[in-house]
């Protein structure tokens, strides 16, 4: 007995001229769980959820979502579907109600059903009060909960979340994905999000696919991932330098066991390197460059590290770059603001 | 069954987008305003008739020293005083009148010349110059008009004093032979606002599809709000009807206002049914619909949609026969003309307000507005279709 599928994709690929966007991702998301894009904004993370939804059609591969075809029976697929799209899917002048019957009339709600629906989802995220007051008079932390309930009328199997806590602070982020596991566990929604936030991933998700300039480079368990790069023959470590030097960096690059090294400020690196005497070597090259090490901390593997092993990038140089680029580029689906946060 | 669900989808849409509409007090306002500025400014920028002429600046010059000339003089500010159309000002010489029409202190002069009475005693006509300023040609062409024409008048006049030896019942009939009675095919003097009402209730109506629908299209595409509905299971159709719906309801409210200010302040007289007043403004939208959804699927953001109606709404505007009689209009542009829906649908307005015209007497108009609608209709739809599932 195989396990149960929600979405499966094969070959999916996705071109707006010459630029792909989507480069031939083939994976799977198994019902009820949790599954994570993660990557850099423009890495095709939006692109991708935009074909499983049916919003976009794929330039070649095919893929189903719920075992339907999104390309052949695309009206069906949107039936099952709910998505929380990064821009918020609301009319400012629209009370929360209004927005919701609005949308409750499109899944064909009867009115019955429809009340009933509102009512319940509006106690889900404490907004009973608000119902009548328009979204434009909303806290963007507000806006989003009616944003994310809105996705949920039609009781939708699988949830789309494109950056679903992106520009929120950091308690209204806390309470978007509380709610989104409690919609995991209790009413065992198999959701697809997308982020570029390592933590959110590393919290969340049950698996995770980073994507990196359209194609999936790794996809398993957090945990898995991070075991990638740790381990007795890998070393993450951060040093203090005060006399830190570009030599120094240089020689360092050099050594055959460094696989990333990348500077914090003026006085600190942290170094990716591996084989059993990395850190030996680290140490006698700093010492031989004339440098004075103050302090030495060894780290556990975050996902920052592991997409910098897999990519040889930082997250954050990535989406700088592929953000200027999609400025001019005709995906103009992510250009989100917070393309540029450090996430650690 | 899907036709009740698509119309219902529709429904809703249109109910948002009208709620969406009522609550934005620009908006509202602008509805109103619109229209109100639109019939006070081509009511007064364009002045109807030369009876309308009032204290135009006007200089005199005689350089005939001859009775003739004194006396065309008497008879001309004689008459002037009856009809207070000109206000007139001396002048030395022909050249003076042309430096005090460059300075701008008079609109054109009148020149009596040196051998006007040498001429006329000759037996020969005596010539009355008229000069105007040309660099605005429609009062240019109005006073000529009306100096003719005053002219004219007072050379029958003259002849008529001439001939007083006669009988003075035949005098007239010898020096003017032939004379025109007009009849009227409605009561009353048509003003320039009843010309152009029914034009701008139809362009309005264009305007609400050709501006409004791409608009409402494109902005809910840029601020994302659009995928809500395109990942909800209903016929891609429904969103464009939804907003076809919403927008002709504001466009119909639009131009019934302009119909409304027209009749109460501008005095414009409806002498058709006002049932086929309304049929035409929907016929027009029906005409426009196809277009409308046309220029919505080749746009894919807020700017672009604008800049795209601009271009085609200009030339609709001023060739749709709204504000220029068509037949002004040179060969060329008659026959863009002919293929614009807004020329036939501002000449049906045009023919049941104006003329009191029925069904009947414009079906060819009906005809073209229906045929372009579908025409365009079976473009769009699939076209709309297409560019919704990029």
């Amino acid at each position: 007995m195989t396990e149960e599928i929600a979405i499966q994709t094969n070959e999916l690929t996705k071109k707006f001229g010459d630029l792909v966007a989507v480069d031939k991702v083939s994976f799977d998301v198994k019902k009820g769980e949790i599954f994570g894009f993660l990557g850099p904004n423009g890495a095709g993370k939006t692109t991708t959820i935009r074909m499983l939804c049916t919003l976009t059609r794929p330039t070649d591969g095919t893929a189903t979502v719920a075992d339907l075809d999104i390309k052949k029976d695309d009206h069906e697929v949107r039936g099952h579907i709910g998505l929380v799209s990064e821009k918020l899917i609301m009319y400012d002048r629209l009370t929360a109600y209004e927005n919701l019957k609005l949308f409750a009339k499109l899944y064909n709600l009867s009115k019955d059903q429809m009340e009933k629906k509102i009512d319940e989802l509006l106690k889900l995220v404490h907004m009973e009060k608000w119902k009548d007051k328009q979204i434009g008079t909303y806290s963007t932390g507000m806006k989003q909960r009616i944003n994310v309930i809105r996705a949920l009328l039609n009781e939708p199997e699988i949830l789309f979340l494109d950056e679903p806590t992106l520009g929120l602070d950091p308690q209204s982020t806390a309470e978007i994905r509380e709610f989104i596991r409690k919609l995991n566990t209790e009413l065992n929604t198999t959701i697809i999000l997308t982020t570029h936030m390592m933590v959110e991933a590393d919290m969340l998700c049950d698996r995770l696919g980073i994507i990196d300039r359209g194609k999936i480079v790794a996809l398993d368990t957090p945990e898995n991932l991070k075991k990638m790069i740790s381990g007795n023959d890998n070393l993450v470590t951060e040093m203090n330098i005060p006399n830190l030097t570009n030599t120094m960096v240089e020689t360092l690059q050099a050594c055959e066991c460094v696989k990333t090294i990348s500077r914090l400020d003026n006085t600190k690196i942290k170094v990716q390197a591996n084989g059993d005497d990395a850190f030996d070597i680290i140490l006698d090259t700093v010492r031989a460059g004339g440098g004075k090490i103050t302090s030495v901390k060894n780290l556990e593997p975050t996902l920052e590290d592991v997409f910098l092993h897999i990519t040889g990038r930082e997250v954050r140089d990535q989406a700088n770059v592929k953000q200027r680029a999609e400025n001019r580029g005709p995906d103009g689906h992510s250009m989100g603001g917070g393309g540029n946060r450090r996430v650690r | 069954m899907k036709a009740k669900q698509l119309l219902s989808h529709s429904a809703w849409i249109c109910w948002k987008d009208l709620l969406e509409f009522a609550r934005s007090k620009m908006a509202l306002v602008m509805l109103l305003l619109m229209p109100l500025f639109m019939m006070i400014m081509v009511g007064f920028i364009f002045p109807d008739s030369a009876a309308m002429m009032e204290d135009v600046p006007i200089a005199l010059v005689d350089l005939d020293s001859g009775p003739m000339g004194e006396n065309f003089t008497m008879q001309l500010e004689g008459l002037n005083e009856q009809t207070g159309m000109m206000v007139l000002s001396g002048a030395t010489d022909i050249e003076d009148i042309r430096t005090q029409i460059y300075a701008g202190d008079i609109d054109g002069g009148i020149v009596i010349p040196a051998n006007f009475t040498q001429n006329i005693m000759a037996g020969q006509q005596g010539t009355i110059i008229i000069m105007t300023d040309q660099s605005n040609p429609q009062l240019s062409m109005q006073t000529q008009q009306a100096l003719s024409y005053v002219i004219d008048e007072m050379g029958t006049y003259a002849a008529i004093g001439m001939l007083s030896a006669s009988d003075s019942n035949t005098t007239l009939a010898t020096v003017q032979p032939y004379t025109v009675e007009i009849e009227d095919l409605v009561e009353g003097d048509p003003s320039y606002f009843q010309f152009v009402a029914p034009g701008i209730m139809a362009m309005v109506v264009m305007m609400s599809l050709m501006t409004g629908l791409p608009h409402a299209i494109s902005y809910e595409k840029d601020t994302g709000t659009l995928d809500g509905m395109l990942v909800a299971p209903i016929h891609r159709l429904a969103i464009i009807l939804g907003k076809v719906l919403a927008q002709t309801t504001r466009g119909m409210i639009q131009g019934i206002l302009i119909l409304l200010l027209a009749m109460l302040l501008f005095g414009v007289v409806i002498y058709g049914n006002i049932l086929i007043v309304l049929l035409i403004m929907l016929l027009t939208v029906l005409s426009f619909v196809g277009l409308g959804i046309l220029v919505t699927s080749f746009t894919d953001k807020e700017e672009t949609a604008s800049m795209i109606m601009m271009t085609m709404m200009f030339p609709m505007m001023f060739l749709g026969g709204v504000f220029f009689p068509i037949e002004q209009m040179p060969g060329f542009m008659q026959t863009i003309s002919s293929v614009l829906p807004l020329t036939y649908a501002t000449s049906a307005m045009r023919k049941v307000m104006i003329l009191g015209a029925g069904m009947g007497d414009i079906t060819t108009e009906i005809l073209f507005m229906v045929i372009f609608g579908l025409v365009f209709l079976l473009i769009s739809v699939p076209m709309f279709k297409r560019a919704m599932n990029k």
